[in-house]
Order: structure tokens, then C-alpha cells, then sequence
């Protein structure tokens, strides 16, 4: 169970390994972690030190080799396919570092997709997602399609599709990667006001240490272990 | 509920996205969807022969009519019967009567040669000898064109359907019976049995000219109903004088079909297998480059919560769909270019043509649509399950 008062995410001597072939590649190992609610964590490392492998992790996107990762009180590694499907659905909200927009669907349709796993009717799907679409300042691009949309606006409608279900935490992955500075501090505005105004928990994964700074606490990975700075 | 209504709103909604992105795919779409449509029209129209050739079959037989056949005979060219066994054929308890008697027709059964209209080579045309029962016992007999021959002259009248397949059978011209030139004087029609493909002569006339004294080969009689079957056949059976074979008229079309039916069908399902077999290749193709080219957005809504199970279906209900439209196109196509087209076989139990029109009926236009939802179904099962048992971490980053 999770331990402390206020603490969302805890993760246990949690090992990840994959295979290529015969040759075993241990990306984390032995790694703990705990991030209490309201957190805004910035995780940093080099390319392949393991950041995104932790991001899905704690989403319940993979399972850990060994080790168990708490979530809100669920041990979320131990739930059959079906059921962590579903508790993604109902506790995480996903911005994917390539935006992951579904093309033939409009800005609206794409935020009211997760909506589509809940009990809400029609009219109430689609207030939900203009809210959410209000939120990120894209009310009225909400029938244009992702191919009509900038980098920064199709990143906005990731993050209101991320936040219609009103999830207890939110995980971004490089969410300012391929933005220029200007639509990027948009974005970190946006993930700064939602961690501020509503309370919303943020694991970020990021190379840019300017992203890095508007984060509550930053952490390194590093050759599967997390330090509080980088290594030399 | 809420859970079945949940998971039936998701197979809905990807099915739904599944089908906004098929015109992204229309090439490789477009060929399953005219290789299932070529494999189903092919099936149903070699089916719809088998299925010309039952219903000849089926509207040759009347319910009430009993053939009478030397026992051990399998067809009519194989049977005689004298001039006695005939007389007490006709006399048999059960069989209807009119002002002059029995109505039981003693037949003589013959195969000439005759042209085919298609190839121009020569098939065997089985020359029927008759008399004046014959159109008592085939009540749907009727002349469409002409008159009838005459009595006791050398004259013939031609099925409909021996005049379409078999060339020099118009009004007027001639054919050859014996050694002698026997002109063409009508055409008649029998509700589209197997009569059609015959020719008719006074069998009194024909018996001379094959030598056959007073002898013939068949009894077609007409039952005073179809209950005194039983009745007249044990009459027969066990008169010591006969050596008989009396049957239903409808199981002797059926055991002279059978062979050809089965034949046909066979040939035609054997066909449809292997073209089949390529054509859930042709699916497989359409579905793996169909489900590849998704790989992320199937990730992302697995990611989002969606469940594997609405998404291997919704995968699925697009290749059926795609199965659906080449089945309808395939028999529809078959339907139209073949339903009601006359041809003409061999009838190995009487080794003579019998001639059909190609009948693409209802059942077999389901049967053809049904056979492509199956190639659909194997061509989209294995694509549908590869899309969910890729890790979604890894298929999110699939370009």
C-alpha cells in the first residue's frame, strides 16, 4: 500500500529488463520513487537512460520485471490487462511525446475519445471536451482536423484530451519537444496553471532544462537509477 | 449493463474510425474487395449449373407419375420391355383412367446425333417414340410453335430446349432418323423439364426403323394419386409374369441427376477453395497493411483504455466489411451474367445432353456472400489479434 500521507505514486525496488534476442538489457534497476499528490516532477537523463520505460511504468502502459508500483493505494502491476486498462482510463491522463492525435477524427472528437469509456451521454461527452478544449485556449479550433493544426495547437489538444476525464495524474512525455520556445512556454503555462489551479499531479519527461525548471522537483535517471542531480 | 453497453460503445466507436480511414487505403482495399467479388462469382455460377440441372430435374417430375423400367435397368436406354409386359403394366391397380383406358404411355428411348449450336460437334440428343398418352402424363405438355406431328408419319416435334442448344431443329429443315430425312413440323414446351431436350416421334414409326418389333422401354403412367404409388408397384413387383422396376418419377430424375449434380458441385466447391484460399491471402495483405499502417493510433487507444477486445473486432468488422461488399459484387455479378443463361451437358446416366438454364437462386446468391464474410473472417483474424499483442510502449513510438 502506499505509505505516507499525501502520496500518489510509489514505486518499489522496481526493475525493468527487456530482452533483444538472447542479449537481456536492464534499463532500471532496483529503482524507488514516491511522488506526493499536487507534485510537479520533472524527470531528465540522457536518450535511453530509461525516462520513458519509467513514464509508462507509473501509467500502466508496461509492467515491471520485479518490483511494485503503487498508485493511489492500487498496486497497479498486479491488475490483469483488462483491468489496468481500465484503471488508465479512469486515473491517467497520457500526452504522448508525438501527439498521437487521431488524424480522421476533429480537435473535439479527438479530446471526447477517452470520454467514450465512461458512462456520460452524447451531450454530456461533448460539454466535457469543450470545457477542456476552453481550457487550453482552443474553443475555436474545435472542428478543425490535426492536419490543420500547428505543433503547439495539436500538443494543446493532447492535453485536453489528457485532462477531459478529469484524471489524478497526468504524464507527459517531451510535451515541448518538437515546439519552438514560444508555443513551448505555452504549453508549460498550461501543465503550470493545471498543477496550480487544479491540483493535477504531473510526472514530465524532458530533455529541456527550461522545461525542467518550471517543475516543482527534477529528477536525473541515469543508467536505471534516479539521483536529485545529474551525474558528471 | 453498464459494462456490456460500455464495451459494445467502444467496439462502435473504433469500428467507426476503422471505417472514417478506409478511403486512406482505397488501393489495397479496392483489390480484396475484387478478389473476394472474381472467387464468389466464380462459385456461384458453376453452383448455379448444379443448381440449373436440379431444377430440370425437379420440374420433370410430377408426384403422380410412376416409370416403369425392366428391373436391374438404371436408365431408360438400358431397359426393354415386350409388348405383354406393357399391356400388364398398363393394367395395374391405382393408375388413373380416363374415357379410353390407363393413362400409361409405353416409350421407346433412342440417341441420335445432332450438332451443338456452341461448338458446332456433334453430342447425342435422345429421340423419344411416343404415343397418344404421353401428353396425358406430361400435363404441362404444350405446341409453342408449329403443330404436332402426325400419326403415323415420319415427322418430329423438338423440345424448346434441344432447338436453342442443337442446331438444324427449326421448322421446315430436317433431321436424320435411321436412314431416312424426318422433317422438323413442331416445338414444344413442358414446363422445363428434361423433355425439352428431347425430340418426339410417333413411337409406332419408330419402332420399325431401330427394329424393335413390338417392343419399347419405358411406362410413364399417371397415379390416380400420389398415395397409390404403393399400391401399384407391390402389384407389379409381385406379378410372377413381370420383371419390373417401378419408381417414383421424382427419385428416377434424382438418381439420374445425382452423379451430374454431385460432380458439378464438387467441381465448383473445389474451385471456390482454391481461388478462396488466394483470396484470404489477398485479405490477409489488405488487413496486416491496414492494421500496420494504424499500429500507433491502435496504441494510443489501447493507451487511452480502449480494451484489445473492441479493437481485434473492430479490425475484424472492417475486413468483413470489405468481404461483405466483394461478396455482394461477386454474386451480383454472377446473378447477372449467368441466371437464366440455357446451356447444355452430357447426362452421364443417360449419356445424352440435357439441357438447363444456369439458376443463381436466392439461397446460392446467400451461400456465395456468406463463403466471402468466411474468407473475410480468416483474412482479418490474424492481423486483428497481431494488433493488440505488440507492447503498447513500443507500438506508440511506430512511426
Amino acid at each position: 500500500m502506499t505509505g505516507g500521507e499525501g502520496l500518489l505514486v510509489r514505486l518499489d525496488n522496481v526493475d525493468k529488463v527487456f530482452k533483444r534476442g538472447s542479449e537481456e538489457i536492464h534499463v532500471l534497476g532496483g529503482l524507488n520513487l514516491e511522488i506526493p499528490k499536487g507534485e510537479f516532477l520533472a524527470l531528465m537523463g540522457p536518450s535511453g537512460s530509461g525516462k520513458s520505460t519509467l513514464l509508462n511504468l507509473i501509467g500502466g502502459l508496461d509492467r515491471p520485471s520485479q518490483g511494485t508500483i503503487d498508485i493511489s493505494g492500487e498496486q497497479i502491476d498486479a491488475l490483469s490487462g483488462r483491468r489496468l486498462a481500465a484503471w488508465r482510463a479512469r486515473h491517467v491522463g497520457l500526452v504522448f511525446q508525438f501527439y498521437n492525435l487521431i488524424p480522421v477524427l476533429s480537435a473535439q472528437k479527438n479530446v471526447e475519445l477517452p470520454l467514450l469509456l465512461t458512462h456520460l451521454s452524447r451531450a454530456q461527452r461533448k460539454k466535457h471536451a469543450s470545457t477542456a478544449l476552453d481550457i487550453v485556449g482552443l474553443s475555436h479550433r474545435a472542428s478543425h482536423f490535426p492536419r490543420t493544426l500547428s505543433g503547439g495547437e495539436q500538443r494543446r489538444v493532447g492535453i485536453a484530451r489528457a485532462i477531459v476525464t478529469d484524471p489524478t495524474l497526468l504524464l507527459c512525455d517531451e510535451p515541448t519537444g518538437d515546439l519552438d520556445r514560444k508555443a513551448g512556454d505555452e504549453v508549460l503555462d498550461l501543465l503550470q496553471a493545471l498543477n496550480r489551479e487544479q491540483g493535477k499531479t504531473i510526472v514530465m519527461v524532458t530533455h529541456d532544462a527550461h522545461a525542467a525548471a518550471r517543475a516543482s522537483r527534477t529528477l536525473y535517471l541515469n543508467k536505471g537509477q534516479l539521483s536529485l542531480a545529474p551525474l558528471e | 449493463m453498464a459494462g456490456p453497453i460500455n464495451w459494445l460503445s467502444q467496439v462502435a466507436s473504433v469500428t467507426q474510425f476503422n471505417f472514417l480511414t478506409l478511403p486512406q487505403r482505397k488501393g489495397a482495399s479496392a483489390a480484396a474487395i475484387f478478389g473476394i467479388a472474381g472467387v464468389v462469382a466464380v462459385m456461384v455460377a458453376v453452383l448455379s449449373i448444379a443448381e440449373g440441372i436440379m431444377q430440370t430435374m425437379d420440374n420433370s417430375a410430377s408426384p403422380e407419375n410412376v416409370i416403369v423400367m425392366r428391373s436391374g435397368a438404371n436408365s431408360e436406354m438400358m431397359s426393354i420391355l415386350m409388348g405383354d409386359d406393357v399391356r400388364i403394366i398398363s393394367e395395374g391397380p391405382g393408375l388413373a383412367r380416363d374415357e379410353t383406358g390407363a393413362i400409361a404411355s409405353p416409350e421407346l428411348f433412342v440417341v441420335i446425333n445432332l450438332p451443338m449450336r456452341s461448338t458446332g460437334t456433334d453430342a447425342n440428343v435422345p429421340l423419344r417414340g411416343v404415343g397418344r398418352e404421353a401428353m396425358k402424363v406430361r400435363q404441362q405438355f404444350s405446341i409453342v410453335d408449329g403443330r404436332m406431328f402426325q400419326w403415323g408419319l415420319h415427322e418430329v416435334i423438338v423440345g424448346v430446349g434441344a432447338q436453342y442448344q442443337f442446331s438444324g431443329l427449326e421448322i421446315g429443315s430436317s433431321i436424320t432418323v435411321g436412314q431416312e430425312q424426318w422433317p422438323v413440323v413442331g416445338v414444344f414446351h413442358v414446363g422445363g423439364g428434361l423433355a425439352e431436350t428431347e425430340v418426339w416421334v410417333d413411337s409406332a414409326v419408330l419402332q420399325p426403323v431401330y427394329r424393335r418389333g413390338n417392343s419399347f422401354q419405358v411406362v410413364y403412367a399417371k397415379l390416380e394419386s400420389e398415395d397409390s404409388f404403393q399400391e401399384y408397384k407391390d402389384a407389379l413387383t409381385s406379378d410372377p409374369r413381370l420383371n419390373v422396376k417401378p419408381m417414383r418419377e421424382s427419385d428416377y430424375y434424382a438418381s439420374q441427376s445425382e452423379m451430374l449434380y454431385k460432380l458439378i458441385t464438387g467441381l465448383g466447391t473445389l474451385i471456390a477453395l482454391i481461388m478462396g484460399f488466394g483470396a484470404v491471402f489477398g485479405a490477409l495483405n489488405t488487413m496486416y497493411t491496414a492494421v500496420s499502417s494504424r499500429t500507433r493510433e491502435i496504441a494510443t487507444l489501447r493507451a487511452l483504455g480502449f480494451n484489445a477486445g473492441p479493437v481485434v473486432i473492430s479490425v475484424l468488422m472492417e475486413s468483413l466489411l470489405l468481404a461483405f461488399i466483394g461478396g455482394v459484387i461477386g454474386a451480383g455479378l454472377a446473378w447477372w451474367v449467368f441466371d437464366g443463361f440455357r446451356a447444355a451437358t452430357l447426362n452421364f446416366a443417360s449419356f445424352s445432353q440435357v439441357a438447363f438454364a444456369f439458376n443463381v437462386s436466392l439461397p446460392l446468391l446467400v451461400r456465395g456472400i456468406v463463403f466471402a464474410m468466411i474468407i473475410g473472417l480468416i483474412g482479418g483474424l490474424f492481423p486483428a489479434v497481431r494488433s493488440v499483442r505488440q507492447p503498447i510502449s513500443t507500438a506508440l513510438r511506430e512511426l
